[in-house]
């Protein structure tokens, strides 16, 4: 069992989301290493990208502050190795396709599985693509995550199949951002997937408050919060780590 | 292996959410171009709404003063909105309706395709928003009055750089949310599979009208076809009936900006590199860890870090040669043109007249050079003004 199955095992996996390098990479090594023993179950790791299209303006605005600050994927590769001396949380990139395809696929996956990824979210990157990571993440053992979303309907059941790790719910449609209202969508389209696959389902989009984390855990079997933790770091900058710790306890207890 | 490629270039590179949509798109399309009645009423709009054929004109005064290859040039200046970008708008607008779409989305950079489907919108009884860089719809504000006079809602965009890739990511958030009801008519032959095919066979009428009408005037075809490059749709409309004979040099006019050796240019070929963005596989202007690079060029509609994945293609075969030219080798072409045919060319169109301008003296005097004229210059009236130092605006 390798360590994204582990974190499903026996219980509701919490999943929250930072960009890497904001406010910087010093901040996100802390960030990581304290969310890890606040709760979290695994941490999905942002490269930014300049143009994130699936991105709400307050992940948006992270990437932007993140690239001004000079970080890069080689320097996020440097800091998740320091990252795997202290933690064994397990880590999950997601980005966008065109970082990865112009570092070189198979020099990204390499350099995943050398600093201690487990595995890679890459929304702009769909089922019908996937010939285009696949072979690389097989060859260095990265778990490539699927998304589902409520217009995939009949796709449902042929990317369930040949899903890995955990399956990325997408909760409703539109792009990343916390929401007042996250409608039924998913708990019908976990139904399918659990039709051809035992594999866990994690909620994703739009989740922020602890009520919406419990009732989304009620039906699933994770859930994955970015822009609300994103939004603390902005507002609070360097000082963050003591509020975004206390976030993710609120939100763990209540699952 | 994925649909839509072009070599390997093109694909399908889009979230998951918008999957169903062009899987949807791609099959509505191909069954409405086999409609007879489609084709119909497609054929009737671009005659009777838009003005096609548009005119080959033999530019006499210009073929003299180069001295070399008969010059045509191919006036979709003439065509109403002024450029060629209504012949895709009106076959995608005319498509989404037939799809039961209350709502179309488009992107700008200029202004030149908001417009268009603005119109084609307003005629076709449409709702339609437009994404529109905050840069641009301050450079361009009488274009955004002209879609509100449209009836159409514009967004100006405020992320990123403000420009033109900015609208599109705007635009294809916007589809993401909202994406039953509404038909994101994309302006160029890129994006996801079906776009580039879609957008270049609505374009392709240039190429087959330049193919009727130079056998008519002159009993045979071009020796060379020169066009503006962007993402490439009036080039890619005017080139791919004569991809098949190879004795026609097909020649896309990158623009370099300030030049290619500078970090003000937006000449994709010559200075990108292969890539995976907006939906596609092709060439990028970024740095070395995919990010994508702020671009200029003087010409809003050729401000754009990317080119479709068809021209990828072609370059990449060696079938059509792809040149860049410079902001002032534009602004000389667009003077130029005024002066010596009194047709004031859009600025993007004057990036091919440039080339032929260099290109033409080069050939024989039986030899034959078409210039894709992709729009008319009234836009840009200002902002030459502006590069030559007098401070006109709108």
């Amino acid at each position: 069992m390798n360590r994204i199955e582990a974190a499903f095992q026996n219980k509701k996996a919490f999943i929250p989301f930072i960009t890497a390098g904001d406010p910087s990479l010093e901040v996100t090594q802390e960030l990581v290493i304290r969310m890890a023993e606040a709760g979290a179950d695994i941490i999905e790791l942002g490269i930014p990208f300049s143009d994130p299209v699936a991105e709400g303006s307050v992940i948006q605005d992270a990437d932007y502050r993140a690239l001004s600050g000079g970080v890069t994927t080689d320097k996020i590769f440097d800091m998740v190795t320091r990252i795997r001396k202290v933690s064994n949380v397990p880590l999950v990139f997601m980005t966008y396709a065109n970082p990865v395809y112009t570092y070189g696929t198979d020099h990204f996956m390499d350099n995943c599985k050398k600093a201690g990824i487990d595995g890679i979210i890459v929304p702009d990157v769909p089922y019908d693509e996937k010939t285009e990571l696949q072979p690389y993440c097989e060859k260095y053992g990265i778990t490539l995550i699927s998304m589902i979303a409520p217009t995939s309907r009949e796709r449902i059941h042929r990317i369930a199949k040949e899903a890995e790790g955990f399956l990325y719910c997408v909760s409703s449609m539109g792009v990343t951002g916390t929401r007042n209202e996250i409608g039924s969508a998913a708990e019908d389209m976990i139904r399918q997937v659990k039709e051809v696959k035992d594999i866990p389902c994690a909620i994703g989009f739009g989740i922020s408050t602890p009520e919406q984390a419990k009732r989304m855990s009620g039906f699933s079997d994770g859930v994955i919060v970015g822009s609300a933790i994103v939004k603390i770091i902005a507002g609070y900058g360097k000082d963050c780590i003591p509020h975004v710790v206390e976030f993710v306890r609120g939100m763990k207890e209540t699952m | 292996m994925s649909k839509g490629r072009f070599g390997i270039h093109g694909g399908q590179f889009i979230p998951e959410t918008l999957m169903n949509a062009v899987i949807e798109l791609e099959e509505a399309y191909l069954h409405y171009k086999e409609d007879e009645e489609f084709c119909k009423e497609l054929e009737d709009l671009l005659n009777n709404y838009a003005g096609r054929p548009s005119l080959l004109y033999y530019a006499e005064k210009m073929t003299k003063d180069l001295g070399g290859a008969k010059i045509y040039l191919k006036r979709e200046d003439l065509n109403h909105t002024g450029s060629h970008k209504i012949n895709n708008v009106l076959g995608q607008v005319l498509l989404a309706k037939k799809m039961g779409k209350k709502r179309v989305i488009a992107e700008t950079g200029a202004g030149q395709h908001g417009v268009a489907t603005a119109t084609a919108a307003a005629l076709l009884g449409l709702e339609c928003e437009v994404f529109m860089g905050k840069e641009d719809t301050d450079r361009q504000a009488l274009n955004v009055f002209r879609m509100e006079l449209l009836g159409a809602k514009v967004h100006a965009v405020t992320s990123g750089t403000m420009t033109l890739k900015d609208a599109v990511n705007e635009t294809l958030r916007e589809w993401t949310k909202r994406v039953e009801d509404t038909h994101y008519v994309l302006g160029s032959v890129m994006g996801p599979h079906p776009f580039p095919m879609m957008v270049r066979d609505f374009q392709s009428v240039i190429g087959k009208e330049v193919k009727e009408q130079l056998l008519a005037k002159e009993g045979k075809l071009p020796d060379a076809v020169v066009a503006c490059v962007g993402g490439g749709s009036n080039a890619m409309g005017i080139f791919y009936d004569f991809i098949g004979d190879g004795q026609v040099r097909l020649i896309g006019c990158e623009a370099a900006g300030l030049g290619v050796d500078t970090d003000k240019t937006a000449a994709t070929i010559s200075t990108g590199t292969l890539g995976i963005f907006h939906g596609m596989k092709s060439y990028f202007c970024q740095d070395e860890y995919g990010q994508i690079m702020p671009v200029y060029s003087i010409s809003a509609g050729l401000d754009y870090p990317g080119i479709g994945p068809e021209h990828a293609y072609l370059h990449d075969i060696k079938r059509a040669e792809y040149v860049a030219v410079t902001d002032q080798e534009a602004v000389e072409a667009f003077e130029y043109l005024s002066r010596m045919e009194g047709i004031i060319p859009a600025i993007e169109s004057a990036h091919a007249v440039a080339y032929a301008k260099k290109l033409a003296p080069t050939m024989d005097r039986d030899q034959i050079l078409v210039i894709n004229l992709s729009g008319r210059g009234d836009k840009d009236v200002a902002a030459i003004a502006r590069y030559r130092g007098v401070q006109i605006y709108e």
